[in-house]
């Protein structure tokens, strides 16, 4: 291609580009102004000054530090404890090709599948029948099942590829099944598991139907939560919902820029299996 | 791949049994029984029942289905998911072709590979947002008086273009379509470049000796390449789509005048707000049935594809 077209082209993707990441710009642009200034010059103009007491008055108005916190706790469990048991599923299914594993594999997927429509009241009832309604506890157990679903999914093709000599040679070295997999195959696919790990944590983060349902009280809700909540009770001025924004889409910024290689890698390896 | 696993028979017996590997599974089990298929098993039930939430289900047999099919409201609902379809699957598979292929074979070869994964991270970074954090973020980009869109319009010259996004029936449910297409994008570009890596080079080079313009290698070599990662893209896309909830919730709660109402925030205030658990249950049921039948027949449709390659 001439470079007489190049440019066009390119310009035309950064405009794109540009355009997707303009919304969250403008939030920052608004998040830092005072009320007075918003009102005097409107959305566009950029701050005169800068000014953080709307983000400040936000943060202690919902207590931000316990959503942090709640979110934190809550989708940490879920990683670690989803990621477990994915690999004890697929351990059984993908190296121990235990009996109808097609059709176990295939009720994982349909798990995974599943609106979370279908579940909701029934979990609210079972919850609130075991005294779990309410708690973080009650989002950890529901959320680590069901991420486990597509964990199990992903990782019973992956550990299904697992080189048979390697486990072979330790079973002659006289390892049982559990030291084979704890001793071999978690630390060989520690990379899959990086991924899951990642994936799960993000997912559980931005949940909001269920969490919606089993947590009623601002004292155990998450990031996610607590924003949808004000956002729906439209209670928020200007100021309040750019600080909100802005607070909101931090964390999810951050870890995104900490682990993009993993991110990306990790939705390529979940498309193509 | 999976060198060595083909070599007829191992040649020491196995020490255990098999079938102690089923153990493994005995958690995973357990938690799914608890979590997942009782749950479903007492959803169908309920939606079997005329049930307030309090007092015991009343076994009502196939009424609430027969309602269900004969509410204008429940369809209606059913027409906005196929927009959604249109917003979250078809739109972003198809920009996200043109987006990926441009980042990869024009940015990424003659402006280098750093700048395609900034500009690539531009476009995936909706998709890393909680979808209520989103939902504030357009609501207030869209409101009527003080949102930028309307400001930027009556900077520009185009105020009489000025409108309630949200709030007016006639438009919500084009601005929801929007807020998805931003929110989805990310997703298909960044499987498809990703999937563009694996493409043989020589294909593309082949065909530039040939003297073919952009397009038409896009359109030859690059689409029938991609083939897989587009089934799967419109598949994951579509389910997502018709399960599409939160930022209905945060964007205009099904409103105004049901203009934005989904299945699933229909079957949720339903549950929630009419306390009909026993309708709301019919109306899950009949989603999950549609899932599944999509699912079911996309995994089919993928395995061919694949089969075929």
């Amino acid at each position: 291609m001439t470079t007489v077209k190049r440019f066009p082209a390119l310009a035309a993707i950064v405009v794109g580009a540009v355009l997707m990441v303009l919304p969250l710009l403008i939030v920052l642009n608004n998040a830092l102004k005072s009320p007075g200034d918003y009102s005097t010059h409107g959305p566009l103009a950029l701050p005169h000054g800068i000014y953080l007491d709307g983000l400040k008055d936000f943060w202690n108005r919902v207590d931000f530090g316990r959503m942090l916190l709640n979110s934190t706790v809550i989708s940490g469990s879920v990683a670690v404890l989803g990621v477990v048991l994915s690999v004890l599923n697929a351990y059984a299914i993908g190296i121990g090709r235990v009996k109808g594993r097609t059709w176990i594999l295939a009720f994982f997927v349909l798990a995974n599948v599943l609106p979370q429509e279908a579940l909701v009241y029934p979990l609210y009832y079972l919850s609130k029948q075991a005294g779990l309604y309410d708690t973080r506890l009650s989002l950890v157990i529901v959320f680590t099942v069901i991420q486990s679903a597509f964990g199990t999914y992903l990782l019973s093709s992956v550990l299904g590829a697992f080189p048979k000599e390697i486990i072979e040679a330790a079973r002659i070295d006289g390892a049982n099944s559990w030291q084979v997999l704890y001793r071999i195959v978690v630390p060989v696919s520690r990379s899959t598991l990086g991924v899951l790990l990642v994936f799960f944590f993000i997912w559980t983060w931005n949940e909001f139907l269920l969490p919606l349902v089993l947590l009623p009280s601002n004292d155990n809700q998450t990031v996610s939560l607590a924003l949808g909540v004000l956002q729906g009770q439209r209670l928020m001025d200007a100021t309040m919902t750019n600080a909100a924004g802005l607070l909101g889409a931090l964390p999810a910024v951050v870890f995104f820029l900490l682990f993009q290689r993993t991110l990306t890698r990790g939705i390529a390896v979940g498309s193509v299996k | 791949m999976s060198y060595g696993s083909q070599r007829g028979q191992a040649p020491i017996r196995r020490r255990h049994p098999r079938n102690t590997y089923a153990l493994y599974l005995v958690p995973g089990a357990l938690a799914f029984l608890a979590v997942i298929a009782l749950p479903f098993a007492m959803n169908i039930w309920y939606s079997f029942t005329d049930w307030q939430g309090v007092g015991s289900p009343k076994w009502t047999g196939l009424d609430n289905y027969r309602q269900l099919f004969e509410d204008s409201q429940f369809w209606e609902s059913f027409r906005h998911s196929l927009a959604m379809v249109l917003a979250m699957s078809v739109i972003p598979t198809t920009v996200g072709l043109v987006v990926a292929a441009a980042l990869f074979d024009f940015v990424g070869k003659h402006f280098g590979s750093k700048l395609a994964s900034v500009l690539r991270a531009c476009f995936y970074l909706p998709q890393v947002l909680p979808i209520t954090v989103a939902g504030i973020v357009w609501s207030w980009i869209l409101a009527p008086e003080g949102g930028s869109l309307n400001a930027a319009l009556k900077a520009v010259g185009l105020g009489s273009l000025r409108q309630d996004w949200l709030g007016d029936p006639n438009f919500a449910l084009y601005s929801v379509m929007a807020v998805m297409v931003w929110v989805q994008l990310g997703f298909p570009v960044v499987i498809f470049m990703s999937g563009l890596q694996r493409v043989d080079p020589a294909l593309h080079e082949a065909a530039e000796l040939d003297g073919t313009s952009w397009w038409q290698r896009f359109w030859h070599v690059t689409l029938p390449q991609l083939r897989p990662e587009i089934y799967v893209v419109m598949l994951w896309c579509t389910i997502a789509a018709l399960k599409v909830f939160g930022a209905v919730y945060v964007l205009t709660k099904g409103g105004p005048a049901d203009s934005t109402n989904v299945p699933s925030y229909f079957s949720f205030a339903t549950f929630f707000e009419k306390t009909q658990v026993g309708y709301g249950s019919a109306i899950a049921t009949v989603m999950t049935l549609i899932i599944l039948a999509l699912a079911v027949v996309g995994l089919r449709f993928q395995a061919k594809a694949e089969d075929e390659r």
